[in-house]
Formats: structure tokens, C-alpha cells, sequence
């Protein structure tokens, strides 16, 4: 066979898919091997058991919420999810408006408690700080010499508060590897053992604080800026800056009044006195703890120290959230017991496996040979979805839910589509009485507009659900739209470049009787059988009739019968035909 | 299968031809018929049997219960909240449904707990699912919103494609009919309306838009060179483009209803109701009815909707003309 050019161009389209799909392959196969990927795609909670929450943040006064306030809110629900000891948690917003939050197995009462409260920021004054790290077993004060409260405490700085199981509690606490049973939210009236946790620029620093002195709630707005110095010029050092309310300000003048006092006491700019420092607390964890080193009458204190752009601005963002206090309305909560989501992926599974098995059935019957096409087409199409889905897992965290595998069994209709559409037009090519091999191109080029403008359809719905959807309505138009480009890949990339190679087979070229594709089952009668050209008697009227002038051919076109006409269209076509068959006869 | 190629061959040809676009009335009234019981019959009803996700409330599934009965369930829930009124059900093998009103947390990992022990399964077997009442209005709203946004988006694409608005409105027109009967059918199964069920729904919108564009795209190129031909009317052509692709339509809707197909009766029958079953029924309608709407409504309103066009009038003429022609020539021929 001669190699012409629309073979070898076939040829290396196929190579091409294959690369692809090598590339993904190896893609995937080394993020498994590095631990990070695996071969299996991620599966929801619904599949894979779990409880799912989707949470309105509710704002107290009913303004609404916007972007930021969301993504902080989603920031502190991680803290909380996290600090209560539930592994792979994951929280994500949906559509702007939702938290969703997703848990392996079910969580107990007070994680829900936790994940619903509203953020809970104050101010502590410090009693004690310390190195992050757990004091050693044999290093930890004896029971006799632990600090005992010899009067009640007079205020909120007074280390009266500290008594021996508080100091012991502060001794054991481990800021580097923070133990995350904490599920309780604190008692604001009594002393609170707590962790800063380690940040960019400083170790994890754990301390004892006071009660609460001022609320987060008495914040009435907080921005950040470059400090400006002595002379009003800005320098090069950020600094977050609080507004405080009437009540805020009168305490928190209360409050830098004792601290001053410790931090003069303790040396002023050079002194230690952990009491000069007050902690801003969020959610009982110490975000930051700066000294005191003025009385603050005017309720605006400016924390300076150390910042950078970027943690000026995160704290900034955290003391304007914990001022307003949004809590969380569980819209849907849905606790799937491992059994039943091993069972659902099951069943989905098999009634995949049962369509698949159908439509194949239906292919054959159809299509015969070439209804292996489809099979083929089918399973490539197949195993790029398998391919992205799984790499999504990996990258973009994408957990294939049941409404997702509901979008891949629908898809796999769609799929078949383009190559019914492409099929039926090689077949409307070949009843039209042209060769296999032209009857691929032609078929081709009109069913590659077709298909790409029905493929254009299902993206757009994909694309719009996906945006505008909440809830599992995305995860379906999101398997819907991946399984379109699956579709387009493969339709553009295996199934015309196979169907190219296989025109110019024997088996195919000829019309074998099971290659779906014979001419004779198709109504028309091949024009070129070989070189010893076999006419039949009943076609020589036929070629008469194309003797008659053109002012009565329309009326003589009527008249003809089906063969006739076919024959004389194809009389036109001759040049177009293939010349590869080389058989006397089939 | 010979007799399918063959058949196929005919349509193709036009030796064997329906009359989709000539009988339009009869379709047209059969589906505003249908339209209109499909409205008539949720409001007779008293409206859709709607899912727990549009009601709000609490649902409890256990798998692999050792005993089906019902009266179990109700009292684990009665103990815990007493004179509550739940719906226990088997769905399906050794499944039970348990569905309440609005159920504390506490409430509900009580109910949850007596379930466990009632049954005799293991906490791993006790599915709960709590939905706030503003839940499921939310998930329709964004749907409809989504479902707007796409139905525009794709009237623009289509008409951008065929240059011409009038295939967009047919399409639509076409799905809209889809949509409305395929909403009677799920009101008449009494099927629960669930976020799935409208997962389906929009599946089908899509569905039923991408099979008409199939078909349209073989009329526009079936129509494209009309004004220089006296072969065929425009109505005309418009049938033979349906009957020629009538082939495919149907293999592809066979294609395309059988996994739907298979999760409907094998999956749901095993599974019960779920995701999955309210999905696939209204996938399984929705296909049936938007592969028939483009052949018997889209294509038909189509050809309507153009007929009057001054260019096709004349062109109609001329066919009719040429006709005249050859039947007064062919009369003395024949004689």
C-alpha cells in the first residue's frame, strides 16, 4: 500500500495521543512514587463515608459578608477543625457564599460546637511566657516548690491567678508539637495556659494569661501601614493599627496603665517583665502578644515589631474579623457511614459497567466492525478521564463524588455521540457511492463541524453549572465538562486517524460483510471494483440518461429511480473515489 | 441487522420518508396536550413530592439491617423525641429510611444511637443527613439562575453558528417542551424532587440542546445552496435532513439511555432511592422526550418559522412550477 499523505499524518496523530497519555501516565506515576499522588482517584465523603457540613456564615445584624470575610472565617474554621485534633479535614467556600466543610468519620458534639460558634478574639494580659517546647519530665518543678496564690488575685495581671495546676499544665504544654485534643473553649473569667504557634520569624512561644480584659468585639477597625517616625517621615517598618470603641478605649487604658507600670518596673526598653505584654487572643490561641510600652488613652494602640507586609496585613485581617462576629448556620449536614458510601461507589460502578457493557453490545450490533471503533474510542476516552481525575486529586485536590461518577456514566451516551455522528456521515458518504477512503475525509469534514458545535452545547452547560451551581450539582457538571474534552481529544486524536488506517485495510476498504461498512448493505454499488471494471446490465440506462440535455435533467433526476440516480451522481464523482482497492472482487 | 442499514438507506435516499414537518399540527398539539397536563398535574397533585433537601428536616439511612421492620425505627425516634410524627420506609434489600422534622444535634446523634441498637447494626452503618429548610431553595435558585444564564448563552451560540435566531428560538422551544414533560413525568412517578433530581433536569436541558444541534447542523447544510435548487421545498428539505439523521437520533438515544438506563432499573433496584435513581429518571425521560422534541417539535417549528420568508415562497413557487411542468410533460409522454 502506497503511503500517502493523510496515513502517515494519521500516524503520527496517533503517536501524538499516545505521547499524551504516556505523559499523563508518567505525570501521575511520579507523584505516586514520590507519595503524594496515587494511582486511585480521590473519592468525596459520599463515596468514600464522612460528614459533610456546608455552612452559612451569618453575620450578627444581618449585614452581609463579603470575599475576604469569608476566606477569613474559612481560616479560622481550619484552625478550629485542626486544633481539635480531626485529621484531613477539608474546608473550602463555594460560590462565595457557603463553607463547606468535609470530615473523615463523625464528629463529636463539641467539634460542631466549635465549627458553628462564632470567632472568639480578646485581649489577655500575660502572667508568664516560655520557650514553646515541653518542659522535661525530670526537669519540671517538684510538687512542694510549685508557686502557690498566697491572697485572691487583685486584678487581671496579678500572679496570684497562677496555682500549682496551672503552672504544672503551663510546664507540660508542648507550643512545638501542639497536641490537638483542645475542643472546649475557654472559661474568659479565669487564667488560660496557651501557645503562640511558631511563626515565620519566631519560635512558638507558649505563655499563662490573665482573664479577659478587653473583648474582640469592643474592635472597631484595624488597618495597617508603614510606621511613620519621630519626624513624620515613613520608614521602612510595618505596623497594625486598632480602633477601639468608648468602652474598649476606657479599658484598654485601664489595662496599658498596669502594663506600663510593669514595663518601667522591668527596664523599659531593655527589661523582660513578661507581665509588661498583653496578648491578643483568638479562638485561645496568641496571635501576638506585643508590650505595652505607653498608656493608650485614645483607644488607637499601634503594634509595631517585626512585621512584614504580609503579616501586617494578616493580622490586621484577623483583629477586624475577630471584631465581627460571624457565626455559622449549618444548612445541610450529611454523615455517611462508610458502609453505605463503599456501597453507593459499588453500585454506581456497576451500573457504569453495565452501560458500558450495553452500549458496547449496541455498537456491535450496529456498527459490527467498526462498532470496535467505538469500543476502542471509548475506552481511550475512558482512560483520560481516569488519567485527569486522578492528576486532579492530586493537584487540585478534586474528590470524584457520586454525583461526578453520575456525570461520567451520562457522558458515556454523549461520547459514543460523536462517533455515531461521524460513523452515520461515512455512511451518508458511501451510499453518496464514493470509496471508503474519500468517504472518511468527506464524512470527516462534515462531522467534525457537527460534533464540535454539539460538543460547544454540553461545555457550555458544564462551564455555567460549574460557575452558578453550589452543592453536588458542581461536581457533576465538572466530571460533564472533563469528559466533553475527553471527548473532543479523543474524537480529533483515535477515532479519525484509527478509521484513516483502517479505510485503506482489505477488511474495511473493501466492505467486508461484518466491517459495518459495506457499501452493499449501505444501498450503493461500489464504482470501482478494480481494474477489470464490472457493470452490470441494468446500469447502462442509467449513463443514457446522463446523455439528455441539461434543460431536462432536473425533470429526468426525478424520474430516476434511487440506483439510477445514485449511479449518475457518482459518474460525477469519479475522480474523487479511491483508487486503492486492487481486487477483482470481494 | 440488515433490514436497520436498509432502512436506513431509504431515509436516506427519501424513498422511505415521515412526514415529521407536514403533520406539524398533529405534533404540535400533542405536545401542548402534553404540556399541559404536565402542568395540570403537579397543581392537582398539590405539587411535587419534594425530597427532604427542599422540605429541610433529618434523614437517617442503615444499611444491613438485620430486621425491616418499621415500627422499630419510629420508636427510636419517638424515645427521643416524643409525639414526632417519622417517616420510616424500606427502600430497598436491607435498607431502612428514616425521615423527621428539624432535629437538634443532640437529638440527632440520639436518634442515631437508638437506631444503631434498634437494628442491630454498628455505628458505621447509620447514615444521617441534616438540611437546613433554606438549603434545598437555595441549590434551586442557583440551578434556575444557572440554567437561565445557559439558556441564553447557548440561544447566542446557536444562532452565531447557523446565522440564524430561528434555529435558536426552535431549539429552545424544543427544550422548554423537554423540560415541561419531563417535569409531569417525574410528578406523576411521585418520585422524590431532590438536588439530583434537578442535576438530571439540567442534564437534560443540555442533552436535549446538543441532540437538536446535531440535527439542525444537517438541515443548515441541507438547506445551505437551496435558492439555486428547484429539487425540494424548503419544508421539504428540512424533513429529509430529519429523516436522514432520523438513524442516528435513534442510535444515539439507544447509546445514550442505556447506562441511564442501567442505573435506573439495576442500580436502583439494588441501591434504592439515592443520587443516583432521581438522576437517572429524569435522565431517562429527559432523553426519550428531547430526542422526539427536535425530530417532532424543534425541526417542524422550524421549518414553520422560515416558511413565510419571501425568498422561500419564491422558491417554493419555482418547485412547484418546475412540478407542474414535468407532470404536463410526462403526461403526454406516458400516454
Amino acid at each position: 500500500m502506497a503511503r500517502t499523505g493523510p496515513t502517515n499524518t494519521a500516524r503520527r496523530v496517533l503517536v501524538w495521543l499516545g505521547v499524551v497519555i504516556a505523559v499523563l501516565t508518567a505525570v501521575l506515576a511520579g507523584g505516586t512514587m514520590a507519595g503524594h499522588a496515587s494511582w486511585a482517584p480521590k473519592l468525596a465523603l459520599d463515596l468514600e463515608g464522612g460528614t459533610q457540613m456546608i455552612l452559612a456564615p451569618k453575620v450578627e445584624g444581618g449585614s452581609g459578608i463579603n470575599e475576604e470575610q469569608l476566606n477569613q472565617a474559612v481560616a479560622i474554621i481550619r484552625q478550629r477543625v485542626d486544633g481539635s485534633g480531626v485529621a484531613e479535614a477539608e474546608i473550602s467556600t463555594q460560590s462565595g457564599r457557603n463553607v463547606v466543610v468535609s470530615l473523615p468519620g463523625t464528629p463529636s458534639k463539641e467539634t460542631r460546637a466549635l465549627i458553628q460558634a462564632s470567632a472568639d478574639m480578646n485581649f489577655r494580659p500575660v502572667l508568664q511566657a516560655g520557650p514553646g517546647a515541653a518542659v522535661p519530665p525530670e526537669a519540671r518543678t517538684p510538687d512542694d516548690q510549685l508557686p502557690k496564690p498566697t491572697a485572691e488575685p487583685a486584678n487581671s495581671s496579678d500572679v496570684n491567678w497562677v496555682t500549682p495546676e496551672i503552672y504544672s499544665q503551663f510546664e507540660a504544654l508542648d507550643c512545638d508539637n501542639p497536641s490537638q485534643d483542645k475542643q472546649e473553649r475557654s472559661d474568659p473569667a479565669r487564667p488560660l495556659v496557651t501557645c503562640e504557634p511558631a511563626s515565620a520569624n519566631s519560635p512558638a512561644i507558649k505563655y499563662i494569661l490573665g482573664p479577659v480584659e478587653v473583648k474582640g468585639a469592643s474592635i472597631k477597625g484595624s488597618s495597617f501601614q508603614l510606621q511613620q517616625g519621630a519626624q513624620g517621615a515613613v520608614t521602612n517598618d510595618w505596623a497594625v493599627n486598632i480602633q477601639f470603641d468608648d468602652e474598649g478605649t476606657a479599658k484598654f487604658k485601664e489595662v496599658t496603665e498596669r502594663l506600663y507600670q510593669f514595663y518601667v518596673a522591668g527596664g523599659g526598653q531593655s527589661g523582660s517583665d513578661p507581665k509588661a505584654q498583653f496578648a491578643i487572643v483568638l479562638d485561645d490561641q496568641v496571635i501576638s502578644a506585643p508590650r505595652s510600652l505607653a498608656v493608650i488613652t485614645d483607644g488607637r494602640p499601634q503594634i509595631t515589631g517585626g512585621f512584614t507586609e504580609a503579616s501586617a496585613k494578616a493580622l490586621s485581617d484577623q483583629l477586624r474579623f475577630g471584631a465581627l462576629p460571624i457565626s455559622f448556620d449549618i444548612q445541610s449536614e450529611q454523615q455517611i457511614s462508610a458502609t453505605l458510601g463503599g456501597e453507593q461507589l459499588r453500585m454506581g460502578m456497576l451500573a457504569g459497567l453495565i452501560g458500558l457493557l450495553l452500549v458496547v453490545v449496541y455498537s456491535l450490533f450496529q456498527y459490527r466492525a467498526l462498532g470496535l471503533v467505538t469500543v476502542a474510542s471509548l475506552v481511550v476516552a475512558g482512560a483520560l478521564t481516569y488519567l485527569a481525575i486522578a492528576i486532579l486529586g492530586w493537584t487540585e485536590n478534586y474528590r470524584l463524588s457520586l454525583a461526578g461518577v453520575a456525570g461520567i456514566i451520562v457522558a458515556i451516551g454523549q461520547t459514543a455521540d460523536s462517533f455515531i455522528v461521524y460513523f452515520e456521515r461515512i455512511r451518508d458518504e458511501l451510499r453518496e457511492g464514493r470509496g471508503l477512503v474519500s468517504a472518511v475525509e468527506n464524512g470527516w469534514k462534515r462531522a467534525k463541524r457537527t460534533v464540535l458545535a454539539s460538543k460547544a452545547v454540553n461545555l457550555l452547560a458544564a462551564l455555567v453549572l460549574y460557575f452558578v451551581a453550589v452543592g453536588n450539582v458542581r461536581g457533576f457538571a465538572f466530571t460533564l465538562g472533563l469528559t466533553a474534552v475527553a471527548d473532543l481529544i479523543v474524537v480529533f486524536m483515535f477515532t479519525h486517524p484509527t478509521l484513516q488506517l483502517l479505510a485503506r485495510t482489505k477488511f474495511f476498504g473493501e466492505g467486508h460483510r461484518f466491517s459495518g461498512l459495506d457499501p452493499k448493505r449501505l444501498g450503493a454499488v461500489p464504482l470501482y471494483r478494480g481494474a477489470g471494471r464490472i457493470r452490470t446490465p441494468e446500469d447502462k440506462p442509467a449513463v443514457a440518461v446522463r446523455a439528455k440535455n441539461t434543460g431536462a435533467t432536473a425533470e429526468a433526476e426525478r424520474r430516476m429511480t434511487i440506483a439510477e440516480r445514485r449511479l449518475a451522481e457518482r459518474q460525477e464523482q469519479l475522480t474523487g473515489s479511491s483508487k486503492s482497492a486492487t481486487k477483482e472482487d470481494n | 441487522m440488515a433490514s436497520f442499514a436498509t432502512f436506513g438507506n431509504e431515509l436516506y435516499t427519501g424513498k422511505r420518508s415521515y412526514d415529521f414537518v407536514g403533520s406539524k399540527k398533529i405534533w404540535f398539539l400533542i405536545a401542548a396536550v402534553a404540556v399541559a397536563l404536565s402542568i395540570l398535574l403537579p397543581v392537582v397533585k398539590g405539587g411535587f413530592n419534594l425530597g427532604i433537601e427542599f422540605r429541610g428536616g433529618s434523614e437517617f439511612t442503615v444499611s444491613n439491617v438485620k430486621t425491616t421492620d418499621t415500627a422499630l425505627g419510629e420508636k427510636a425516634v419517638e424515645d427521643v423525641v416524643p409525639g414526632s410524627v417519622p417517616r420510616v420506609a424500606n427502600v430497598a434489600g436491607n435498607t431502612m429510611r428514616i425521615q423527621t422534622d428539624k432535629l437538634t444535634d443532640d437529638e440527632t446523634l440520639r436518634i442515631k444511637e437508638g437506631l444503631t441498637t434498634a437494628y442491630g447494626v454498628t455505628d458505621n452503618e447509620v447514615t444521617s443527613t441534616f438540611v437546613g429548610p433554606t438549603w434545598g431553595a437555595d441549590v434551586t435558585k442557583q440551578a434556575l439562575l444557572g440554567l437561565a444564564i445557559f439558556v441564553g448563552l447557548a440561544s447566542v451560540l446557536m444562532a452565531l453558528y447557523f446565522r440564524t435566531w430561528k434555529m435558536s428560538l426552535s431549539a429552545i422551544a424544543g427544550m422548554l417542551v423537554t423540560m415541561f414533560i419531563t417535569a409531569g413525568v417525574y410528578a406523576l412517578s411521585d418520585f422524590e424532587v431532590t438536588p439530583s433530581a434537578i442535576i438530571g433536569f439540567l442534564t437534560v436541558l443540555s442533552y436535549s440542546l446538543y441532540d437538536t444541534v446535531v440535527v439542525f447542523d444537517k438541515i443548515r447544510e441541507n438547506t445551505s445552496d437551496l435558492a439555486a435548487s428547484t429539487r425540494r421545498t424548503f419544508a421539504e428539505e428540512v424533513n429529509l435532513a430529519v429523516n436522514q439523521t432520523l438513524v442516528r437520533s435513534i442510535n444515539t438515544m439507544m447509546v445514550a439511555i442505556l447506562p441511564v438506563g442501567a442505573i435506573l432499573f439495576i442500580g436502583a433496584g439494588l441501591l434504592g432511592a439515592g443520587t443516583l435513581r432521581d438522576l437517572s429518571l429524569a435522565l431517562f425521560v429527559g432523553i426519550l422526550i428531547g430526542t422526539a422534541a427536535t425530530i417532532f417539535i424543534s425541526a417542524p417549528l422550524y421549518a414553520w418559522l422560515r416558511q413565510n420568508e419571501p425568498d422561500l415562497v419564491k422558491q417554493a413557487r419555482r418547485v412547484e412550477q418546475r412540478r407542474a411542468e414535468a407532470a404536463a410533460k410526462a403526461t403526454p409522454a406516458t400516454a
